[in-house]
């Protein structure tokens, strides 16, 4: 806001020869950030009108069904999306029920406990495991981490949580917890390196004010730290979720790829985005493309809805905080 | 030198490799990735015949392939089935059919032992529909009274991936089974009544190789590849057949072939020929846009189909039988420009 002060006479006169300060530079530069900043809503927009549109027909064909049924068959041209949306959202869960306690362990390890020597080439490793390309981790989890899972870590879980949907029925090897382990393998590094920097930028106050009264390493870690990063913990999650929501090569290679809907873990499954890298490059009908494409919208709308829903979460979160801290 | 200098060299240079290029020729192909392999051989060897003209082509899929071809985008297009009536009738002209190569579709396992196997109709669509369930199941018994079948759980593994494989397998027990037909029926994916998906044929060798009791259909070369065994099947004359060169190309002499080149050679009659094989084919409009390049095109094309041929072997490609190959050059002679 500008405020205007009244200016005496004499200078008035030395400011109209000089020339007047310009502001060319500082409009430029805001109306290019603008224009940036409405590039990537406009990019939004149009992906999803563009799927909106390639998808008009199968929309209009089968409707809200598309979103209730199940059956998906590219020779009658009966498609139902439900069988990859629960793939989906059950691998991603999976995913962060693995990913989430591990990347934040390691992260409080690196921040708070790890000795100065040892964090630099912990940090890099992880790094380097967000650098290895999808169809790597995919050929490394069919020859890899499906038989190894097949002859010891499944029949184990079988063992002594068989009595519980979630691991009964036939092992295969591929799966939905395949598919989920993978995925919270590429997920593990951003969510680590985001939950490390929330963490460093803790005050150091914080911590010394908790160790001043007298606080356990631990209880200085869960009171001075955690309850502080909460909600930036909690953003770096919704991170590794929305990548988790759009894996694709790798999931596709271990989840089994069968449309079906199974409390089982073991029990092979399918997600939206691996039916379409798989059916998109041979599908000739329209109509089946049609429905592919509103695969992707479904897959768009569902990323967005996660987004929002943290949000909300967030914000609920943020206003407890502040009515705690007012107590 | 002076940075001018540098400049103008490297300009001159530039100018230079421009006019190298636009005297050679690009011709631009995109679809079936099945045949991608020979056709990159063919596009390499070609080089050297006629040193002119380029091919560039994207083995993008079939489904790809056909559009392209239809949005004339491309040159020539590719695709490992033959168009539906219902996308030729979108074409702005008429689109020609040129078979290439064939190839077969195994059915390849894993048990202990690995026996050889044999197969008939019958057994193969009870597999696939869920109906035959275990490995000692009387039906593959009475096929294989001299192996040794454990009392296990198959377990199916099929093609995830839309794919020319998948149409030439669902082909077939459509043929053979009307309860194949009638339930599931023939495309480039299907809902699979049972099974697991693995992605691309190395997908499925891959599954089938780390599964005791696995059982699924993969392209011949990725059987050979993986030394995976594979099963001998009953052909419509009642004899077991192998899968191998010879065995496609007999398929390829005795299927039903009409004049449209738009086939499918599964379980074709024949004392010799094995049941679950099928062609690929380039797609060319009938009218060329450009002469210049229609001509290159029509002179590669008759190339392939008497030089080319010759190399599919090496690939473990069927080459066309020389009825077909015949049928196929005076097509060829058809293409206006």
């Amino acid at each position: 806001m500008a405020v205007v002060v009244p200016v005496p006479a004499e200078k008035r006169v030395a400011q109209a020869r000089m020339a007047p300060p310009s502001r060319f530079g500082d409009k430029a530069f805001e109306w290019l950030t603008l224009a940036m900043a409405l590039a990537v809503v406009g990019l939004v927009f149009l992906v999803g009108w563009q799927l909106a549109h390639g998808s008009s027909v199968a929309i209009r064909r089968f409707g809200f069904h598309f979103l209730a049924t199940s059956t998906w068959d590219p020779v009658a041209e009966q498609f139902g999306a439900l069988p990859f949306i629960y793939g989906t959202a059950v691998s991603s869960l999976v995913a962060l029920a693995i990913a989430v306690p591990l990347s934040i362990a390691t992260a409080i390890y690196l921040t708070e406990l790890a000795p100065l020597w040892i964090r630099q080439p912990i940090v890099s490793l992880i790094e380097m495991l967000a650098a290895i390309p999808s169809v790597i981790l995919g050929l490394w989890g069919i020859f890899v981490m499906i038989p190894w899972l097949r002859t010891f870590s499944f029949p184990l879980l079988k063992k002594f949580l068989g009595w519980t949907p979630l691991f009964s029925g036939p092992i295969y090897g591929v799966s939905m917890l395949a598919g989920g382990i993978i995925i919270a393998i590429m997920i593990l590094p951003i969510i680590t390196s985001v939950s490390r920097e929330i963490l460093r930028s803790v005050p150091d106050l914080q911590r010394e004010a908790a160790y001043a009264l007298g606080a356990t390493r631990w209880e200085v870690t869960r009171i001075a730290v955690l309850s502080y990063a909460k909600q930036g913990l909690f953003g770096a999650v919704i991170l590794g979720l929305g990548r988790a929501l759009g894996e694709t090569m790798a999931v596709t290679m271990v989840i089994g790829n069968t449309p079906q809907i199974r409390a089982s873990l073991f029990a092979p499954g399918y997600t939206l985005a691996s039916v379409i890298a798989n059916e998109f490059t041979e599908a000739t009908t329209d109509l089946y493309l049609q429905a592919l494409f509103e695969i992707g919208l479904v897959l768009l709308g569902i990323t967005i809805l996660a987004n929002l829903l943290a949000q909300l979460l967030l914000k609920t979160m943020g206003a407890k905080m502040t009515s705690r801290a007012v107590q | 030198m002076t940075p001018h200098k540098i400049i103008c060299l490297s300009l001159l240079s530039l100018l230079g490799l421009g006019a190298a290029a636009s005297a050679q020729m690009t011709i631009n192909g995109a679809g079936a990735t099945f045949p991608y392999p020979i056709y990159s051989k063919w596009f390499d060897e070609y080089a050297k015949v006629d040193p002119s003209v380029r091919f560039n082509y994207q083995s993008i899929g079939s489904g790809g392939g056909q559009k392209q071809i239809l949005a004339e985008t491309v040159d020539f297009g590719a695709s490992d089935g033959p168009m539906s009536d219902e996308n030729l009738a979108k074409a702005p002209g008429k689109i020609f059919h040129i078979p290439t190569v064939a190839g077969a579709d195994v059915v390849a396992y894993n048990l202990p032992g690995n026996p050889a196997l044999k197969l008939d109709a019958d057994a193969i669509a009870g597999i696939f529909l869920g109906t035959i369930k275990k490995w000692n199941d009387p039906k593959l018994v009475a096929l294989n009274p001299k192996a040794k079948l454990p009392d296990t759980d198959l377990v199916v593994v099929h093609r995830s991936d839309g794919s020319g494989t998948t149409y030439i397998w669902t082909d077939y027990l459509s043929k053979i089974s009307s309860e194949w037909k009638e339930k599931v029926g023939t495309n480039t994916s299907v809902n699979w009544p049972v099974g697991l998906g693995g992605k691309g044929n190395e997908g499925v060798a891959g599954q089938i190789k780390q599964t005791q009791g696995a059982v699924g259909y993969v392209e011949l070369i990725y059987a050979i590849q993986n030394k995976m065994p594979y099963a001998e099947v009953k052909n419509s004359a009642g004899n077991f057949v192998k899968p191998t060169i010879e065995s496609i190309t007999a398929a390829l002499a005795t299927a039903d072939i009409p004049d449209d080149f738009r086939f499918s050679m599964t379980n074709p009659p024949g004392n010799s020929a094995y049941p679950i094989a099928g062609a690929t084919w380039l797609l060319i409009y009938e009218q060329q846009k450009d002469a210049a390049k229609g001509k290159k095109l029509v002179e590669f094309l008759k190339w392939a189909a008497k030089d080319g041929e010759k190399m599919a072997k090496d690939l473990q490609y069927a080459p066309l039988p020389a009825n077909l190959q015949e049928r196929v050059l005076k097509r060829i002679d058809e293409i206006k420009y």
